[in-house]
């Protein structure tokens, strides 16, 4: 499904390479995560697959479902089905939550050439997907992300994760700044979501969300490269020694 | 939400005509020859039929005008204007009154036709009565249909037919150009018109004074809620003609009216003056609320062209417990200079200002509102929303003057501007002067740009970037198109949408 080739990015304003020579696959269905201490990349690697244009891609490739995506707006790629869920989801004052669902959800079925969805379906699927991740339905009437806890900023990803259907998921630190009760949620959340015909790439500091999230395959993620990978063991390794072994290994 | 949606589709419409409204009529048209002089004030007195009190009027006017000069004082960078190369009346010819749409002009109707007015009085004159989703609103003995709206079509200097104007008669509601006012209702007219904003007041407003052409009057009686809204749609169509207009609305004790007024100009490439005049009065337990769109030629991507738009606009809180709400959109006009305000001369009485104010471009936008407390226990709040994309330059200028003896005054004052790019300005000028010191004043004031972070977001979530962009500000819009008429608040939206086409990319 994701296969990325060789990839150098770098911040295009001050042309800091971020990114240098990372190569990853990841298959239809498989659960990847990525881990790394800061700084590694991580975050940057989850805008450069979303196409934020503050970077810039020199070298490589990133082919989702075999075709490049270099050439892709964020919206483009949103509608092919590529979705990223916030580290820091960002607040749009005075549109409603239940309002740019339904915009957001309306512009993709719109590029993919669909007709718009009818309003009782809507609201049908937001009341399911807003009870499935226990979300009351009046929260929704407010601005989007405005106001929010940091759990609820965290479901509201999640809810418009459920409702966009996207193929491939990337989650960046999703766990942070969740309390344990909204950390086992928002993973049900995205357990429930786990298909054979969608991907995730899970992208994290800490080995606490792998023990809701299980992942097929992890990856360390050292100065934009991916230096090593493994299953999920790896990550329990990672949990008791640090990186620092990894990479004195890798180095 | 659909509007937003509707908003995109639009702006894609017009893609390969910028101006939507950039069509141009051609009517014959009875006009004055270039230029101001007293022979041209009594050529237009006379065109009107006015009384001999009228023309003294405007000529006293005309003379106080030779005495002023232009103010400097505003944010606005244009050439001189030559007042002398102007033509101050321009009338569709085949005018003598039409007493109804047939004998309008079929070119005029077009033009209206294009512009989506609702100029439905061909089924009334009819006698096709019965609207499908109009509900009943009883008023007096009568029962009128709600959900409608009167139009006073100025087209150009004439007022061309004024709808609905038997039903509002019922009710006993005056509405219809102020030229049939001064014929008809010249006591109402000598009353009230310059009570407000006098012949004196400053520079547009006194040379308004000499040669207004038409505009609106409304007079509501004692007691009566206004069956429906008011509308009065404003277009500028023959090149070089200043447009004057004078509306005149009263409210009488413990009346309502919503009044809206619309705009659009033609395109071209000579700038054309509007100076028009607004005087509301609000007696006692009265409330007029007035609601502009103006979406005035803006001018071209380059900065030519476009309407210089030098308004006086002012509201009286006459009567005690009196109310007087301003709300506005501007998204057109190559300049703007505009202050729509409310004399709080009644106790307890309460003035709104409301304020969308788009600019793009080379648009330069010079608006805000002044409140004066004069009456005890008077309240005012200002709501402004300044959005500023292109290279445009747009100030918030406003003032909050309490009066000595007014006890116990508020004022609450919100100015945020939106800033789209990094080629345009937003200023914030807000003068606040309290003599009595039981006054609360409040004023808050951000500066915010659409950041990428959040542009970013919401294009991540499927929505394209000019769509993503339109959603963000609408959403930083919300609470002054909340107070629009509903009929308008869509249109407004879509409006904004449109004047932001291309600020992005």
């Amino acid at each position: 499904m994701l296969e990325i080739r060789n990839l150098h990015a770098r911040i295009a304003s001050t042309g800091t390479e971020i990114i240098r020579g990372l190569n990853l696959t990841v298959k239809a269905g498989e659960v990847a995560a990525i881990m790394g201490p800061n700084g590694s990349g991580k975050s940057t690697l989850s805008y450069v697959l979303a196409g934020r244009d503050d970077y810039e891609v020199t070298e490589g490739d990133i082919l989702y479902n075999g075709h490049s995506v270099l050439e892709m707006d964020p919206a483009e790629r949103a509608a092919a089905g590529i979705f990223l869920a916030f580290q820091y989801p960002m607040e749009i004052p005075g549109v409603a939550t239940m309002e740019f669902l339904k915009v957001a959800l309306n512009a993709q079925r719109k590029a993919r050439g669909e007709e718009p969805l009818k309003v009782p379906d809507f609201l049908k699927r937001v009341k399911e997907a807003a009870a499935s991740l226990e979300m009351d339905i009046a929260m929704l009437k407010r601005p989007l992300n405005v106001g929010f806890s940091g759990g609820e900023k965290k479901r509201a990803e999640i809810l418009q994760m459920k409702l966009l259907a996207p193929s491939l998921c990337v989650l960046d630190e999703t766990d942070s700044g969740l309390d344990i009760d909204a950390l086992k949620i928002v993973a049900d959340g995205v357990n429930a979501l786990r298909a054979p015909d969608r991907a995730f790439l899970v992208i994290t500091h800490y080995q606490r969300l792998l023990e809701h999230i299980v992942p097929d395959t992890v990856h360390v993620l050292y100065r934009g490269q991916v230096i090593k990978s493994g299953d999920k063991t790896l990550a329990h390794e990672l949990e008791a020694n640090g990186y620092a072994g990894i990479i004195e290994e890798a180095a | 939400m659909p509007a937003v949606q509707e908003t995109i589709e639009r702006v894609r419409k017009i893609d390969v005509d910028q101006y939507k409204y950039g069509f141009e009529s051609i009517i014959e048209v009875d006009k004055a020859p270039k230029g101001l002089s007293e022979d041209i004030i009594r050529f237009i007195s006379a065109k009107k039929d006015e009384p001999d009190w009228m023309l003294e009027w405007r000529l006293g006017a005309y003379r106080r005008w030779l005495t002023l000069e232009e103010p400097t004082w505003a944010r606005v960078d244009y050439p001189r204007i030559d007042f002398q190369d102007l033509y101050y009346y321009a009338a569709p010819k085949s005018q003598s009154g039409p007493k109804s749409l047939d004998e309008v002009d079929p070119e005029i109707l077009k033009v209206y036709e294009k512009l989506g007015i609702p100029l439905k009085e061909q089924e009334i004159l009819a006698g096709v009565r019965k609207e499908p989703n109009g509900e009943d609103v009883e008023a007096g003995d009568n029962v009128y249909k709600s959900g409608r709206v009167a139009v006073d079509a100025v087209f150009d200097s004439i007022s061309v037919v004024t709808t609905f104007k038997e039903e509002l008669a019922k009710a006993g509601v005056i509405f219809c150009s102020i030229s049939e006012a001064i014929r008809e209702h010249p006591e109402l007219v000598k009353k009230y018109l310059g009570s407000v904003v006098p012949v004196t007041d400053n520079f547009y407003a006194t040379l308004n004074s000499a040669v207004f052409t038409d505009g609106s009057f409304v007079f509501v009686p004692k007691g009566v809620r206004c069956p429906m809204e008011l509308s009065t749609y404003f277009r500028i169509n023959e090149k070089n003609t200043g447009q004057f207009e004078r509306t005149l609305i009263i409210a009488e004790e413990g009346a309502y009216v919503s009044y809206l007024e619309g705009c659009t100009a033609p395109q071209r490439d000579e700038n054309q003056l509007h100076a028009a005049v607004v005087e509301l009065i609000a007696l006692d337990d009265a409330e007029i609320k007035y609601s502009t769109v103006q979406n005035w030629y803006p001018g071209d991507a380059q900065g030519k062209g476009g309407i210089y738009n030098f308004v006086t606009k002012r509201g009286d809180c006459r009567g005690d417990r009196s109310k007087i709400s301003w709300t506005q959109v501007e998204t057109g006009s190559a300049i703007t200079w505009k202050y729509p305000s409310c004399i709080l001369r009644g106790d307890d009485s309460q003035g709104n200002f409301y304020s969308i104010a788009v600019s793009n471009g080379y648009q330069q936008v010079d608006s805000g509102t002044k409140m004066l407390h004069l009456g005890k226990n008077t309240k005012s709040r200002i709501i402004s929303k300044g959005i500023a994309a292109g290279f445009s330059q747009n100030t918030y200028r406003g003032q909050v003057n309490v009066h000595r003896k007014a006890e116990n005054a508020r004022n609450f004052t919100n100015c945020d501007s939106l800033l789209i790019g990094d080629r345009c300005g937003a200023h914030t000028v807000p003068y606040i002067e309290a003599k009595n010191s039981s006054a609360k004043l409040e004023h808050e004031a951000t500066t915010s740009k659409i950041s990428e972070d959040q542009k970013f977001y919401v294009m991540q979530r499927g929505i394209p970037e000019e769509e993503a962009v339109a959603l963000i500000v609408n959403g930083f819009v919300k609470d002054v198109i909340q107070e629009l008429p509903m009929e308008f608040a869509v249109e407004a939206q879509k409006l904004i949408g449109i004047s932001l086409e291309g600020s992005v990319g």
